[in-house]
């Protein structure tokens, strides 16, 4: 009888409980990821389901643990640098510039202008590359197939620019203690001014695709808000704090590198949701690319790129050769045949390296997810005592449960791809 | 990208090849030929980008280095409907079980790609957390060295894939 | 303020406090961090209400072996602070501070996690980086840093906290 009644109604038969004839409701345990095409990399996500509402959500990280932190208690602090450029791969200038002007305030020197230059020129460039990474990937887990595409095409032209200065696309060890490990190659600057040239244009199709698109919008607008107050009570920073009405950034509020010398905005949103986060980014493309061409201009005069100190600076001089960047034939001529001295010296400080007086520092930029921060302690030796990187992808994970509860398990891809989390970074 | 020559190269088989065929008969060779083809043509990745490596993959696979090429654009997210695990980063000792699961998971043929070197041997990070060589895991076929390696690199090793599967017998 | 302001600001109540490469660094003791972070919050002209990080440095064979380190900062004053606190090896216990600050959570289970620090009163005190069967806690200095040592062309190369400097 309750079945027959039950098939009126279209309910299974099955969802009644036997003994009390009420109909259940269950709550659901599904596990997403950590391998899983929209979760950003390998990040676990433990969800409790009522339908598609997801009720309680419980991010679990670690799968990509790498001992980095370790590791570079036993190596120089120069192969630290190559250490903890890994950590946030997509923005592997920044992870490198905080480590470095953390170890050059314990040794309490400042690298050359030029150098300063070059720093805020190619983290500038990082912060469009791995915005455009974000833009790609993210429009990517939303349906948005194309974007993927045209991120990543203006991504290979940075990379270009990359390679053609440091010698590698990604993960380069390019900034070290005491300034840049080489100078500009004599085409970079045309190779930046035409990046500069295009760029500006492309951005402005992005806009087009996806500022008033419809299936963008449903998606984005009102999913994943977060106030003020929750931001910072939860540690969060970057663009999602500068989203809901904050505007903090380390640029502005504690400057380094010259950064109080360039003129850019900070852009700042009032919505706290996925959408001004996606606005906010693809400003801070655009200022990006305002610091990036005065940066270009100062580059005009030369100047040297390391620190004249022999007992820090990096001792080998480095030029491009017929099979990429290479060692100097006029240095190594000088050290092999010249000067005993310069032979000795070179070898005490690739092998050794600097000895960094005792203390701790936490030295802290703004990377494209929010505050990075290196907390650097030195025991007088010739390798770091603990390098700690406050890593701002591991904070902003903390804000998941927040954003995602109550809404459906949809909007959870949403959520998650406007945080823009890289989990090296998270696990380091 | 350098191209193998060997003996064989114009007419597509090597002495040894000849011989096999001449032992098997006509009919089983040009099917195992034909399986061995198909086989390679279009192989499907499964998604598994872990870290730095990741990225190279995924530019490997977008417009300037364009895996589409060899029909191989198309990463499946579920693992029964790949045949290519391409291990893209490095491996932590958290995430080995859950690579071994999703290997089981894909079903027979199946081939391994070890791309970079912390997957082929632990790179750089030679410590407690990183498993040192994830061919300590599930059998690896290619190893791309590269920290990491640039998108030609993968490719070219995905055409060594190739050249493998297409000279594997699989019909006895 | 600067560094130098700051200090001479909360000298009174914190005696131990000191300057450093323009950074003040204050020591307290695991009894009355609770009530020192308050009132760095509450006080209006430091209003030290954003925890950046929580972590520690493991010096064994000293006293105090493990410092926790709590990096502060003022939204509205953009000044830092770095409070610090010290525990013995064979109790290394220390009061959570995510009544105060909620973003402590994670940070707080890393550093137990790596370190064997245990933080009383914390919600969920679980392994966070490594897997839950993880046994030790690596980042302290009397572990291993683990791996296996490579043989290459015949040739062995130990694990590399055990080949020597040159």
């Amino acid at each position: 009888m309750d079945a027959a009644r039950d098939e009126l109604r279209g309910v299974p038969h099955q969802v009644r409980d036997r003994v009390t004839g009420e109909v259940r409701r269950e709550t659901m345990i599904i596990n997403m990821g950590p391998q899983h095409p929209s979760t950003h990399g390998v990040l676990r996500l433990l969800l409790e389901l009522d339908g598609e509402t997801v009720i309680r959500c419980k991010p679990i990280v670690g799968y990509l643990h790498t001992g980095i932190e370790k590791n570079t208690e036993y190596r120089t602090w120069v192969q630290g640098v190559a250490y903890v450029t890994r950590a946030d791969y997509l923005s592997p200038f920044f992870n490198e510039l905080a480590y470095c002007l953390a170890v050059e305030r314990l040794l309490g020197i400042e690298a050359p202008p030029r150098a300063q230059v070059l720093r805020v020129l190619l983290c500038e460039l990082n912060r469009i590359a791995s915005h455009l990474v974000w833009v790609a990937t993210g429009s990517l887990e939303l349906g948005a197939v194309s974007m993927m595409l045209y991120g990543f095409r203006e991504r290979e032209v940075i990379l270009d620019i990359f390679e053609a200065i440091t010698g590698l696309r990604m993960n380069h060890s390019y900034i070290r203690p005491g300034g840049v490990i080489m100078d500009l190659p004599p085409d970079g600057p045309r190779m930046i001014a035409k990046f500069l040239d295009t760029m500006p244009a492309r951005i402005d199709d992005y806009e087009r695709i996806l500022n008033d698109n419809p299936i963008w919008l449903e998606r984005n607008v009102g999913v994943g808000k977060l106030s003020a107050e929750d931001a910072l009570a939860l540690g969060v920073t970057g663009p999602i704090l500068r989203s809901a009405g904050v505007p903090i950034d380390l640029r502005k509020d504690e400057p380094h590198s010259g950064y109080e010398t360039y003129d850019f905005e900070v852009p700042v949103r009032t919505e706290a949701d996925a959408y001004s986060r996606y606005v906010i980014r693809i400003a801070e493309m655009r200022e990006s690319l305002r610091i990036v061409e005065q940066a270009l201009e100062r580059l005009a005069e030369p100047g040297p790129v390391m620190v004249e100190d022999p007992k820090v600076g990096w001792p080998v001089k480095l030029s491009v050769g017929p099979d990429g960047i290479g060692n100097d034939e006029a240095y190594l001529r000088h050290i092999m045949e010249e000067s005993m001295e310069a032979l000795i010296h070179h070898f005490k400080m690739v092998t050794q390296g600097v000895r960094v007086p005792e203390g701790e520092v936490y030295q802290a930029v703004e990377s494209p997810r929010g505050e990075l921060g290196m907390y650097v302690v030195s025991a007088n030796e010739h390798r770091p005592y603990r390098v700690k990187i406050r890593d701002p992808s591991f904070v902003n994970l903390q804000a998941v449960p927040t954003m995602v509860e109550g809404g459906l398990i949809a909007d959870a891809i949403a959520v998650i791809a406007s945080l823009d989390p890289v989990m090296g970074g998270v696990d380091r | 990208m350098p191209v193998e020559r060997y003996e064989g190269h114009l007419t597509g088989r090597t002495p040894e090849e000849v011989e096999e065929e001449v032992r098997k008969g006509v009919m089983l060779t040009t099917m195992d030929r034909a399986v061995s083809w198909a086989r390679k043509q279009s192989m499907w990745p499964a998604t598994f980008g872990l870290a730095c490596c990741a990225i190279e993959m995924m530019s490997a696979g977008a417009g300037r280095y364009d895996l589409s090429r060899w029909g191989m654009e198309l990463f499946r997210a579920s693992p029964r409907q790949a045949d290519l695990m391409i291990v893209a980063g490095r491996v932590s000792q958290k995430m080995a079980p859950v690579l071994r699961r999703v290997y089981d998971q894909m079903v027979e043929p199946k081939w391994v790609v070890s791309m970079g070197v912390c997957a082929s041997a632990g790179g750089m990070f030679t410590n407690y957390a990183i498993v040192q060589g994830v061919d300590t895991i599930v059998p690896v076929d290619i190893y791309v060295p590269g920290c990491p390696p640039k998108p030609e690199m993968l490719m070219f090793g995905i055409l060594k894939l190739h050249e493998k599967i297409r000279t594997t017998g699989t019909i006895r | 303020m600067n560094a130098a302001e700051i200090a001479g600001r909360i000298r009174d109540h914190f005696p131990d406090v000191y300057v450093a490469r323009d950074e003040v660094i204050v020591l307290v003791d695991r009894g009355e961090l609770i009530d020192a972070l308050i009132r760095l919050r509450d006080q209006p002209d430091l209003s030290f209400g954003f925890l950046s990080s929580v972590t520690a440095t493991d010096h064994p064979g000293k006293d105090p072996r493990f410092w926790i380190v709590y990096e502060l900062r003022s939204v509205e004053h953009a000044h830092r602070l770095r409070v610090k606190v010290g525990l013995p090896g064979d109790d290394p216990h220390v009061p959570s501070v995510t009544s105060l600050f909620p973003t402590a959570d994670w940070h707080e289970r890393e550093t137990w996690d790596l370190f064997g620090v245990v933080f009383d009163d914390h919600p969920d005190l679980d392994r966070i980086l490594l897997p839950d069967d993880w046994e030790g806690h690596p980042l302290r200095k009397d572990e291993e840093l683990g791996g296996v040592g490579t043989q290459y062309h015949g040739a062995f190369i130990p694990p590399v906290d055990e080949r020597t400097m040159p």
